[in-house]
């Protein structure tokens, strides 16, 4: 693995092992202990073209828990129109020696477009409407803490997933890993064919949430409302707001995830989001760390023994 | 370089090459005699003239000049794509002797003094015949009606709006209306505008893996149902582009078979490439319209076959690697076509859903119908527009290496047999 730049393609074998990694970070996370010999020496880019306080913080600690030199860059979209290209920065990222690299950009495929051009190892953090790998796999392994396993669990999907980058990831990596997938949502917020990706599509928030194992709600954006695709915040709500009314369909101990950050009273109602029977949001985050310590360490190297990602060895490792 | 005047064009004898003429029906293996910058005779057994030269041209089909009907020009105004020099050095190693080209440059092609520096433009290269269409509209903005009647006298070939759509019904209807008063068609780019709008591919399954805005293929079938009313209400005559889906075609074809004044070409990827072609990402393969999923493409080829598409043109659009080394999206739609137009064309006859002669009909008598004008003929006492090709020989197209500057195929690393060896303008040999 060069790159991370999609779920989709990566194997059941390559994800569990990235989960592997990433729950033995956590233990050292809570441990209190680093690694920092691990990317010690390695400079990290983290390179947002899309503002994200929660992600760019993220990866941002996970690349200094592991003594990386971990630089931001902010590019705003007003200097891209100032005729910068993307390629313009893949050449000055080339020239800084940076070997890990960090994008989010609001459009599809940018981070594939980069890695085309630069040396270094590309991490998307999300694309446009394509992907967001590192949250279906912080999603991933929250869901195997709780219930010990992938395999056989049903899972619903709420909400924008029309313009969902990280529904689009769950998707591909719960199907990989054995999950039943069920989207839920308003059709004008459904995108086509979605069915085509392994799930199954529901309208009716109550039955798509019966029995589900995992509530999985999506941010609405305002912008949704302009453009006619939904007619108002409080008609959603009451279609499609997470409230303990619907979350009583699911499974009596479902749990309930959002990728943050939460519209509370849109699509979900506080009393859900911070309910700590079901509510894992918190610790999604707490995973978010890990996954990307994971990511970051076996993207750092060319070659990966496979017993090393399932048990990092305490202390040196080269 | 050459001599510009027909004194100085040399009579040539192209002995031996099958000699395809669809207008006329011909299709027989003759001699062709060039003088004078005309077909003097096509027979067999004819003798080269005194002081002449002879293309010895056995296993090579000659047919008249190929008749591109759309094509975008990188001049005036995007010259950093494409100049008319540069087009037509292409066009001249594509057997492209006449090319009809789109408004929307910059400025548009809105005056009919532009329409004539652009004609004067093509006969400067002495090896291109360039054809404008006007703009239907005013800098191609869609608001107001540009003075069809001055640009049609100017020379106009018909009217166009290029790349974008006539919106709204009742601009559509008024210029319906009014060219037919001047006999200019309206060749209409069949994507309903408020469906189109930002999208980058088709919709379906992979524009939602890959998380691209997307239109949905209907968008094609609602323009032109709407263009087939108002053609049957005005009388007018509506002339699809690059058509590509199957219930477009369906409506065209019911169309035709009413007799209205309706038209329609596509161009090589929509007969030869499906949406897959833009796989993770890839650019140059983002038209406009996008390509369309595999049962589209095969209805293209049905369409080819039975008739209900006129012509095909090579749709050229030229673009230089900033307009599409970007993200998807953001990348500018189009694809360089002029010397993929016959290659590709002659993989539906390899593959063998239409013959060599309706294959060549289809890129010179058939567009020349459409538009009413007397080209794309072989025919003794004819100007000697004309292209020789060797239909089986073999090559591999690649960016980066095909003549003039636009590189932005969409078929890069494709292998396809047919090769243009010759090309003559007026009697002149401008390429082979």
């Amino acid at each position: 693995m060069r790159h991370l730049l999609a779920i989709e393609g990566l194997s059941p074998t390559t994800i569990g092992e990235l989960l592997n990694l990433a729950e033995s970070y956590v233990l050292l996370n809570r441990s209190g202990k680093t690694q920092r010999d691990v990317l010690r020496g390695r400079t990290l880019i983290n390179l947002f073209f899309e503002d994200s306080t929660r992600t760019r913080t993220s990866f941002e600690l996970a690349g200094k828990r592991l003594g990386a030199d971990v630089i931001n860059m902010s590019v705003s979209t007003s200097s891209v129109k100032k005729g910068e290209t993307l390629l313009d920065t893949a050449s000055t990222l080339n020239a800084m020696q940076c070997d890990l690299l960090v994008v989010r950009h609001d459009q599809s495929g940018a981070p594939n477009l980069l890695a085309q051009k630069v040396e270094a190892a590309v991490i998307n953090a999300g694309d446009g409407t394509h992907e967001h790998p590192t949250q279906a796999l912080l999603d991933a392994l929250t869901i195997r803490r709780h219930r010990g396993k992938l395999e056989g669990l049903v899972i619903a999907i709420c909400g924008d997933v029309g313009h969902s980058r990280v529904a689009r990831s769950n998707i591909h990596l719960l199907n990989a890993m054995g999950c039943t997938v069920r989207v839920v949502g308003p059709p004008t917020l459904m995108p086509a064919a979605v069915e085509e990706l392994g799930v199954t599509v529901f309208h009716d928030m109550m039955a798509g949430l019966a029995d589900a194992d995992v509530i999985m709600m999506l941010r609405l954006q305002k912008e949704r409302m302009t453009r006619n695709l939904i007619p108002s915040s409080r008609e959603y709500f009451r279609f499609f707001g997470l409230d303990s009314a619907k979350l009583a369909a699911a499974r009596a101990d479902a749990l309930v995830m959002h990728p943050g950050p939460m519209n509370r009273g849109v699509e979900i109602d506080s009393a859900v989001a911070d309910d700590p029977s079901h509510s894992v949001i918190r610790e999604q985050v707490e995973m978010g760390v890990a996954v990307r310590m994971a990511v970051l360490d076996r993207l750092s190297r060319p070659a990966v023994m496979p017993e090393r990602l399932i048990r990092p060895a305490a202390g040196s490792r080269r | 370089m050459h001599g510009m005047s027909l004194t100085a064009v040399r009579d040539t004898l192209i002995s031996g090459a099958r000699v395809i003429d669809p207008a006329s029906g011909l299709d027989q293996v003759a001699d062709v005699l060039i003088q004078g910058g005309l077909v003097a005779d096509v027979a067999q057994g004819l003798t080269a003239p005194d002081g002449g030269e002879t293309v010895r041209a056995e296993g090579a089909v000659l047919c008249p000049g190929l008749v591109d009907m759309r094509a975008e020009l990188g001049e005036p105004g995007r010259e950093y794509r494409e100049t008319i020099k540069s087009a037509a050095r292409a066009a001249a190693a594509s057997g492209i002797t006449t090319l009809m080209a789109l408004p929307d440059s910059v400025p548009a092609i809105d005056d009919p003094a532009l329409v004539r520096l652009l004609r004067a433009r093509g006969e400067e290269t002495g090896t291109l015949t360039i054809l404008p269409y006007g703009a239907v509209t005013r800098g191609c903005a869609g608001e107001q009606l540009a003075e069809l009647g001055l640009l049609r006298e100017a020379g106009a070939v018909g009217f166009s709006d290029g790349g974008r759509a006539i919106g709204p019904a009742r601009l559509m209807r008024l210029a319906l209306s009014y060219a037919r008063g001047f006999g200019g068609i309206v060749v209409q780019h069949p994507e309903e505008p408020s469906l189109a709008e930002g999208g980058a591919a088709t919709e379906g399954e992979l524009a939602t893996r890959l998380g691209l805005p997307a239109i949905p293929a209907v968008a094609e079938a609602i323009q032109v149902a709407r263009d087939i009313a108002l053609a049957r209400l005005t009388g007018g005559h509506v002339h699809f582009a690059h058509v590509s889906t199957a219930t477009a075609l369906d409506l065209i074809r019911a169309a035709k078979a009413e007799g209205l004044g309706v038209t329609c070409d596509t161009a090589p990827p929509y007969f030869d490439l499906n949406e897959i072609a833009i796989g993770e990402f890839r650019t140059y393969a983002k038209l406009s319209p996008p390509l369309r999923t595999e049962a589209d493409r095969r209805a293209v080829v049905a369409a080819l076959a039975d008739g209900t598409i006129d012509a095909v043109a090579s749709d050229h659009q030229p673009r230089d690697a900033d307009d599409k080394r970007l993200p998807f999206a953001l990348a500018s739609a189009g694809g360089a076509g002029l010397m993929t137009l016959l290659p590709i064309t002659l993989a539906q006859v390899h593959g063998g859903a239409i013959s060599l002669p309706r294959a060549i009909a289809l890129m010179t008598a058939g567009p020349a119908q459409v538009l009413g004008l007397p080209l794309g003929r072989l025919v003794r006492g004819g100007v000697a527009d004309l292209c020789l090709f060797h239909p089986e020989r073999a090559w591999k197209i690649e960016a980066g290496r095909m003549p003039g500057k636009a590189q932005n195929t969409p078929f890069d690393g494709r292998a396809v047999e047919g090769r243009v060896i010759g090309t003559w303008k007026a009697g002149r040999r401008v390429f082979g």
